[in-house]
């Protein structure tokens, strides 16, 4: 075991401004009192850098991933990975399904063993240090990590025992959390009487029990309906902001990645094919001559779709409604042969729309494959070569 | 303090599975009607000697003279008082033939034609039984049975005969014609009963049965829902979930053979001779000697469906080789030195031994020591095994 080598007793923290709620950051040794000033609103105050848990390594990283690769017999379910998460951001982790995304996590939860590279967790190795690492972490995977059977509270106190949390403050804890998720009326009821939303986040709050500095969120909206999945993501938020966490989100829901992180990862095929804030992704296409158009045709038959579907210009073609066509293409005079060949079938063209680029655009440009497998099922780039049995491949490894 | 908290969190994993447990009503009441139907089924499924009552049995007298008549009421003079018969009548062999191949007898009586006169003219008489061959047990106890009444009203009819005809006293007559008497006596107080032989061998089972199901049910349960996946991510030692694990199932297990224990003393009689200490102490060991099987089990069953597979093939043979329900030397050799394999074997022996017999620690050291044996060498192999499969 190699203790705290690569540490520093200087750690840094975020502090809220009480009276304009800015966040800021402070660096001390531990215990240190220091007088502030606010930079936004020059109001004054004192702050203790708290001691113990909240320690970060001295790069300011929460998670440090190099040459990552993780073999499922002969099969890289990760090939070779390299990121980093710096302490306080939501990092998205953007893929298909399948891409490998629930496999970095499970090996940064030292779930699963890397085949080849490393990784640390709040300055500790995976491999190496796993019982420090799931001292620091959190995590709410794809299945709920609950007992039906247990009230919410039990489920919490058990979590927390595993932590060794003396009764005391773990009590105030769970309370806390409770009030967090305004749950503290469902404290006692079994988790089996709940509704998805209400289970997600009595789940979410299980994974924060033990303060973690980094936490894990795996497809944490998948199922939700959508006030649920508008409220985990408003906590996921809350949690970053509020009490500082470190927040790693995997999702295929674009929307969601863009709303709530800071950078994101794009995965495919076991790589990191892109990584960047959002905006700076977009800009990885706009660039390039690839656009969409959305198309209105009023007497939308199938036989246009297929037309349109034939050109060589057209990567991807996504009926939305019974007039709505949406139309990925490459090349400047996309647009022309689109509407010469629409009228050619008779189409009575209402409105052609040039879209801004999305992050979808971004995902579609570099993985080559829709997000949302429903989509990706009209889509014709999806079911290129050797496309298929891979994916099969992938689902029945996870 | 490693070793304080992987007991801390044991404890902790194991509240959390008792609760699951009692939560469920359907379980709790599987709880104490599994052993209940246990008890019963085993109590009343197997003959001993004396269950048997209202057999119908057919008699067919061929006899022409009195001798025959008043051998048939002599024996309805038994059976009014012993109710084991229902004797019927019948016409001759092939109607007992027929009727017992109609399921409407389980055994016949002929008395043939020249009774009378055999013995009129000095000869021994002869009755003839007829059984079933196709229900072997059966056929065996109403032979059993039919001989000794028969044979019992032969000496009757002896004695009477030497009192009778050459004025012996009916004391001298009856040592005459029985010369010995057999006396059976136990080494500790009341009749040999086949609960008092099952009982422990059933706790023992029970007991198996918990861990053995429950064990790799548990964790494999879990794997399917993703809530092992928590308890790997926490910083707890692997061994403290599956200790925590084990502890649920022993107290299930525990709860299951004391409702035995006193289903077998209040209902069926069953007398606790030795020390209830001891007794609990054993089942305790034999706990132990089969957890490194149900955790080597659960090592390397992947899901649900293969380690219930998996536990019910080991589970089998082991019930019916280790003398929980017939005795060890009734089996052939071979099947003897296979149940010398058997942890279950041992604990059977010995609660047998302390339970009935009263035997206290130093008889069962030699069983002591074997399930103590068996479980460090399971242990040794197991515990390695379970590590590495949670770690993959």
């Amino acid at each position: 075991m190699e203790p705290d080598q690569q540490r520093t007793t200087q750690t840094t923290h975020q502090f809220k401004c009480p009276s304009c709620d800015t966040i800021r950051e402070y660096s001390g040794n531990p215990g240190d009192q220091l007088i502030v000033t606010c930079s936004e609103c020059n109001t004054k105050g004192r702050i203790t850098i708290p001691v113990g848990d909240k320690i970060f390594s001295t790069n300011g990283n929460a998670i440090e991933i190099s040459h990552l690769r993780k073999l499922f017999g002969d099969f890289p379910a990760i090939d070779d990975v390299s990121f980093t998460v710096k302490k306080g951001e939501i990092f998205g982790l953007l893929g298909p399904n399948g891409a490998g995304k629930s496999t970095i996590i499970r090996m940064l939860c030292t779930l699963t063993r890397p085949t080849k590279g490393t990784a640390t967790i709040a300055g500790y190795d995976v491999v190496k240090q796993a019982g420090k690492v799931r001292q620091h972490i959190g995590l709410v995977s794809e299945k709920m990590i609950m007992y039906e059977q247990l009230t919410a509270r039990e489920n919490l106190k058990l979590f927390g025992k595993l932590f060794n949390l003396p009764n005391d403050s773990l009590n105030k804890r769970i309370d806390e959390l409770l009030r967090f998720v305004r749950m503290e009326k469902w404290a006692d009821q079994r988790i089996s009487t709940f509704s998805t939303g209400m289970k997600q986040r009595i789940n979410v709050i299980r994974a924060l029990v033990n303060q973690p500095e980094i936490l894990f969120l795996d497809e944490p909206t998948l199922g939700l309906d959508p006030q649920s999945t508008a409220e985990i993501r408003e906590l996921t938020k809350r949690i970053n902001q509020e009490q500082g966490t470190t927040i790693i989100l995997t999702t295929h829901i674009m929307f969601e990645a863009e709303a709530l992180c800071k950078r994101i990862g794009i995965i495919d095929h076991g790589n990191i094919v892109a990584l960047d804030t959002p905006a700076n992704l977009k800009k990885l296409i706009s660039g390039t001559d690839v656009s969409t158009f959305e198309i209105e045709i009023a007497n939308l038959e199938p036989r246009m779709m297929n037309a349109v579907q034939s050109l060589p210009l057209v990567k991807s073609l996504v009926q939305e409604d019974p007039t709505h066509l949406l139309v990925r293409t490459t090349g400047d005079d996309a647009f022309d042969s689109i509407v010469d060949s629409l009228r050619k079938n008779g189409a009575k063209v209402r409105l052609v729309k040039n879209l801004e680029p999305s992050l979808e655009d971004v995902f579609l440009h570099l993985t080559g494959r829709e997000a949302r497998e429903k989509i990706s099922e009209n889509t014709k780039s999806s079911v290129g070569p050797g496309h298929g049995p891979m994916r099969r491949r992938a689902k029945r490894i996870r | 303090m490693g070793v304080r908290n992987l007991l801390r969190h044991s404890g902790w994993i194991c509240w959390k599975d008792l609760l699951e447990f009692s939560r469920s009503k359907l379980r709790l009441i599987m709880l104490v009607l599994m052993p209940l139907f246990m008890m019963v089924m085993v109590g009343f499924i197997f003959p001993t000697g004396n269950s048997i009552s209202d057999t119908p049995i057919a008699l067919v007298n061929n006899d022409t003279g009195s001798m025959g008549s008043s051998f048939v009421t002599q024996l309805e003079v038994i059976n009014n008082q012993t109710g084991m018969m229902d004797i019927r009548s019948a016409s001759d062999f092939n109607d007992i033939k027929t009727k017992l191949q109609n399921n409407e007898i389980n055994g016949g009586i002929i008395i043939p034609e020249n009774f009378s006169s055999d013995i009129l003219a000095g000869r021994q008489g002869m009755i003839t039984i007829v059984i079933d061959q196709s229900n072997p047990q059966m056929s065996l106890t109403i032979q059993g049975v039919l001989t000794k009444t028969i044979e019992a009203m032969g000496k009757q009819t002896a004695i009477y005969n030497l009192n009778n005809t050459f004025h012996v006293s009916i004391t001298t007559a009856s040592s005459m014609v029985t010369p010995y008497v057999v006396e059976s006596k136990g080494i500790v107080p009341g009749e040999p009963n086949y609960f008092q032989f099952v009982a422990p061998g059933i706790i023992a089972m029970v007991v198996m049965m918990a861990l053995m199901t429950g064990l790799p049910h548990a964790i494999s349960y879990e794997k399917d829902m993703g809530t092992l996946d928590g308890m790997l991510a926490a910083p707890i030692n692997r061994l403290s979930i599956i200790l925590g694990k084990v502890m649920a199932q022993t107290v299930r297990g525990m709860i299951q053979g004391f409702i035995i224990l006193f289903l077998a003393v209040v209902l069926f009689g069953v007398v606790i001779v030795g020390n209830i200490l001891l007794v609990i102490f054993l089942i305790l060991l034999t706990v132990f000697s089969f957890v490194g099987l149900g955790i080597l089990i659960t090592s390397f069953t992947e899901n649900e469906e293969t380690a219930t597979m998996v536990m019910m093939t080991l589970m089998f043979p082991m019930m019916f080789l280790s003398g929980v329900f017939f005795p060890l030397q009734q089996m052939p050799w071979y099947m003897q030195g296979l149940a010398k394999f058997l942890p279950l074997t041992y604990a059977t022996t010995a609660l047998r031994k302390v339970m009935v017999l009263g035997a206290d620690i130093s008889s069962v050291g030699t069983e002591i020591l074997i399930l103590v044996g068996f479980g460090i060498v399971l242990l040794a192999i197991a515990v390695p095994m379970f590590r590495q499969a949670m770690s993959k």
